[in-house]
């Protein structure tokens, strides 16, 4: 591991990263001023393909691949939004990325827009980022004072506008075709699909929405080549026809328990436990861990027997979690209570939901209530089958509801009870020792309000 | 032919066909319960109701490949080899879990609410719901607030399902309501001081498939299974929507649209929503009276239409006042009747009530700017009978009045005729008019005989667009009232009662006009365009 040397995070250290003048001391706009002088668009999206990105947002989709699904003959614009709604509890690498090394990203991002041939890009931040945001509306003066932005940029001919767009503290804002609603000024229930925002999206034009630390990594491709890219990281699964491979470096959030959280770089395929104890210098006071969240609180629960899950696209799925989501992971100790962390985790996820689809809408708030009523000391055995159930049935892997964050919202709860069952019933053996196994209805707790 | 699969079933489309997947099942019988989705609307896809099974059938090897997961059935289109399965325990499954989740916080107060009986969580929930509830949610009560004049929302009962919310922003235009909050907290709303008041408002209380929306009118007046509707035609305006007239033993208590896609699809207006009040407004005449020095007296019907024979048969010029209320086989008797008196009759077009511009919404819906049902059907009978074109009701006062018996027929739901219109009649020697209420003309009248009202009538009405609308009554007239249709059969010497589709198809036979029009009629009604006839110069 001593041998990588970060790429994303390099100039997160330096006293004045988040400036122009920094940055061009270190080689920045090179890449750009060489690709806009001797590369095609097309040229550039076959680099992204050929190098394997994925998304790093949470679908992990591959970026070329996306890109290319724009249509060919296009009569009006296109328009290219980045994705800096980054709101999955526990995940904080864009935000390290736009604070620090804010033209990292913008580099990036006309880049990526130069590949798609888009002439506006949104900047889609999520509300809760002040400084993040001072500093990417500053880095974009810097860039139209510079020439790096506007029309006919380092005299290539190709015009391109930023517009900061900043969000209201929506967690469903991250999903793409509601941070289209919401750019577009409407309430951010995402669309049905088809049609797909790269065939119809923002203002009812082809759209391209990518994560920011997706352009960041297409910076670095497009500065030292697919191929540099391709080495680091995991081949596809051969078991697994489905899997694109795991490839290039990747920003892993440790937080919880741990001595040292924080934002480390390493190639995909990291291990939790590699992560936890040699990044993240073990679990606190020393304590055994219990559990760990894989990538964000929606994809669900390792226990610490599966600790030696890869952190790459394809390795949490194979322990029963969702996927790789934002490798957000979080750490919790030997003193959690399960019943206290899916409690924590359905309060978020009710408070959250849009409220679009039915089984979503009311299945977290009904999870919700149960685990209330759990906490207080009523609960019963046969909530636990019917919190199964409801997580069961929410998501677009059941094809209950119309975006995936549904599936977000029961992964916690599938993984809790599936993993923790024994846990869950002997707190609510030891809490309602007279009507654990009762199973008629029960009377609800009074409201309370969140 | 695009061969599509439901339930084991094949079904053959046109090639053209554009069908989702629950319409293709109600083509076949088969009902895939939803709540948000409606032909009228755009899809949105979120009460998750109409989820079922769907896969491709390979066209060589018939082989079928099934999705794994669900799908909404009302965004998956039928397309050749489309393989639907509605019933599976899978799909039972989802249903019921989304039948449970939108009971959740349902209030449950089916007793005291208007909805029971045509409400949609109501009959899903025997259909496809579980036996018992599990739910530790307390219900709210049922918390309620005013959306506009005439629509209360019963907050509790919304199964957000958006129909309203759509309608207001696809079809009417006007956006007046929207969703606030997120997620379980979710509540219909209109901002402050834009309350729903568009003309099309009332649509929303019939496409709300829950109790939730209420019209005001029609709240706690009656239970709906005591209603029995009866299809009809709205006499408010030329438009001429078809409605259903939800009626208990001769009183109305509401009107809904009918869906009739050559008309008005899925939609009436406010106008023609609550314009029924005429029929059971006590001051209705109720039986014919003849004035006696100066006094009103009444009599029987058998003497009056002795008179009114014998005063008309030996008037030296009779006219007749079309009203455009009458139904085409209305004015068919009656034309036929003055055309037998002799060449001299005027055939006069009675006032066309009119308001405004024609009133056109963003979903297509149009309020005609003319308030009666008929204007183009009377002309055309009298165009097909005559061969000329009526007088306009001015031009005929302005030439100056030269007939000596003059009989107005009408139905209008408020009188259209002035202290002017009365004056110019004063050289009359018999004016009958035959109406619903005493107005300034009828002051003046020898003989006023009881009309019925559009709601009453029974026969045809063709639309500003030439589309003819055949119906029966809605309602039944008060004992002692006539419409023009019974009196003129009656006066034309027709044996047995007056019977508007043997006329509808003697009208087809024998008239220029009228030859599209030949029974049965389409429960839609049929197009007499292309059968141009010519206008008369209505003013103002």
């Amino acid at each position: 591991m001593a041998a990588f040397e970060p790429v994303l995070l390099a100039r997160i250290e330096r006293p004045e990263s988040h400036t122009l003048a920094d940055y061009e001391s270190t080689g920045g706009y090179q890449t750009l001023r060489r690709v806009l002088g001797s590369q095609s668009p097309e040229e550039v999206i076959d680099e992204v393909k050929r190098s394997g990105l994925r998304g790093r947002g949470g679908a992990g989709f591959p970026t070329g691949l996306k890109w290319t699904f724009l249509p060919k003959e296009r009569k009006g614009p296109t328009y290219f939004c980045l994705n800096a709604d980054e709101s999955e509890p526990g995940t904080f690498n864009n935000r390290i990325l736009m604070e620090e090394d804010p033209h990292q990203v913008l580099e990036g991002l006309i880049l990526s827009c130069y590949a798609t041939g888009t002439t506006t890009a949104f900047f889609y931040m999520r509300y809760e980022y002040p400084l993040a945001w001072k500093r990417i509306g500053r880095a974009i003066e810097e860039c139209y004072e510079a020439g790096y932005l506007g029309k006919n940029i380092l005299g290539s001919g190709y015009d391109l506008d930023v517009v900061p767009h900043r969000g209201a503290a929506a967690y469903i804002c991250g999903e793409e075709t509601g941070l289209i609603e919401s750019l577009e000024g409407k309430r951010a229930w995402p669309r049905i699909k088809p049609p797909f925002p790269a065939v119809e999206g923002a203002f009812r034009q082809p759209t391209v929405v990518n994560n920011v630390e997706t352009v960041a990594c297409v910076r670095h491709i497009c500065e030292r080549g697919a191929d540099w890219f391709r080495s680091m990281g995991v081949p596809p699964d051969p078991d697994n026809p489905r899997d694109a491979g795991s490839f290039g470096p990747k920003l892993y959030c440790l937080s919880g328990h741990v001595e040292r959280p924080g934002c480390f770089e390493a190639p995909l395929g990291l291990t939790v436990r590699e992560l936890i104890d040699g990044y993240g210098g073990g679990v606190w006071k020393g304590r055994r861990a219990k559990a760990a969240i894989p990538g964000g609180i929606s994809m669900g629960l390792l226990t610490e027997d599966e600790f030696d899950c890869p952190l790459d696209f394809n390795g949490p799925g194979r322990y029963g979690c969702l996927g790789l989501g934002t490798a957000a992971v979080v750490v919790l100790d030997e003193t959690v209570e399960m019943v206290d962390f899916l409690h924590n985790s359905c309060r978020f996820f009710a408070h959250e939901s849009c409220g679009q689809c039915t089984p979503c809408r009311e299945g977290t708030a009904w999870a919700l209530r149960i685990l209330e009523r759990i906490r207080a000391g009523r609960g019963r055995l046969v909530d636990l089958d019917i919190l199964l159930q409801i997580g069961d049935s929410i998501g677009i892997i059941p094809g209950t509801t119309i975006c995936g964050l549904a599936d977000g919202a029961a992964w916690p709860i599938k993984n809790a009870i599936r993993k923790f069952r024994d846990e869950f019933e002997s707190y609510i053996r030891r809490t309602n020792p007279q009507g654990y196994e009762e199973s008629e209805p029960v009377p609800a707790l009074d409201w309370t309000t969140h | 032919m695009p061969v599509v699969w439901i339930d084991g079933r094949e079904v053959e489309l046109a090639p053209d066909e554009r069908l989702n997947g629950i319409e293709l099942a109600a083509r076949v019988g088969i009902d895939i319960p939803h709540y948000c989705w409606h032909p009228g609307l755009s899809v949105v896809a979120s009460c998750r109701m109409c989820l079922v099974e769907t896969g491709r059938r390979d066209p060589q090897t018939g082989e079928v490949q099934m999705l794994p997961k669900l799908v909404p059935a009302c965004q998956t289109p039928a397309s050749d080899g489309t393989v639907f399965v509605t019933d599976s325990d899978k799909v039972r499954q989802a249903r019921a879990m989304v039948e449970e989740d939108l009971l959740l916080r349902h209030p449950v107060d089916c007793p005291i609410c208007d909805k029971a009986g045509e409400c949609r969580l109501q009959d899903y929930y025997f259909e496809h719901g579980r036996e018992r509830r599990r739910a530790d949610i307390k219900p709210f009560h049922s918390r309620k607030r005013e959306l506009g004049p005439t629509v209360r929302l019963f907050v509790d009962r919304c199964v957000m399902c958006t129909r309203c919310v759509r309608f207001c922003r696809e079809i009417a235009g006007s956006s007046e309501l929207y969703v606030e909050h997120r997620g379980a907290h979710e509540e219909i709303e209109v901002f402050p001081g834009f309350p729903l008041e568009n003309p099309l408002a009332g649509n929303v209380v019939d496409l709300c498939p829950v109790g939730a929306l209420a019209d005001k009118d029609f709240l706690y007046q009656q239970r709906v299974w005591f209603l029995r509707p009866r299809a009809h035609v709205c006499g408010g305006c030329a438009t001429g929507c078809s409605i259903w007239i939800d009626q208990n033993q001769d009183r109305i208590y509401r009107i809904r649209p009918r869906e009739n896609r050559q008309v008005n699809d899925w939609w009436i207006c406010d106008a023609g929503r609550y314009g029924w009040k005429h029929v059971h407004d006590a001051t209705r005449w109720i039986e014919p009276a003849m004035r006696v020095d100066e006094e009103w007296k009444s009599a029987g019907w058998s003497e009056v239409l002795e008179e009114l024979d014998r005063r008309f048969r030996a008037a030296a010029r009779p006219a007749l006042v079309l009203s455009p209320f009458l139904t085409v086989e209305e004015a068919y008797l009656a034309v036929r009747y003055f055309e037998g008196l002799g060449e001299a009759s005027d055939i006069v077009l009675g006032p066309v009530p009119r308001e405004g511009e024609d009133q056109t919404f963003p979903g297509g819906f149009t309020i005609a700017a003319e308030k009666c049902p008929n204007r183009r059907g009377i002309e055309r009978v009298v165009q097909g009978v005559t061969g000329r074109v009526p007088l306009s009701w001015s031009e005929w006062l302005e030439a100056g009045i030269e007939a000596d018996c003059v009989w107005i027929t009408g139905g209008y739901p408020s009188a259209p005729f002035g202290e002017s219109d009365a004056e110019s009649l004063s050289q009359v020697s018999w004016l009958v008019v035959q109406d619903l209420f005493d107005h300034p003309v009828a002051a003046r009248a020898d003989l006023r005989l009881p009309s019925v009202a559009w709601a009453e009538r029974q026969g045809a009405y063709v639309n500003a667009n030439d589309h003819l609308q055949a119906f029966s009554w809605g309602v039944r007239p008060p004992v002692g009232c006539r419409s023009e249709g019974q009196v003129f059969w009656q006066l034309g010497g027709r044996k047995r009662l007056y019977h508007p589709n043997d006329l509808l198809a003697e009208m087809a036979e024998t008239l220029e006009g009228f030859s599209a029009a030949r029974p049965p009629i389409a429960e839609t009604g049929v197009s007499l365009a292309g059968q141009r006839i010519e206008e008369t110069e209505v003013v103002g």
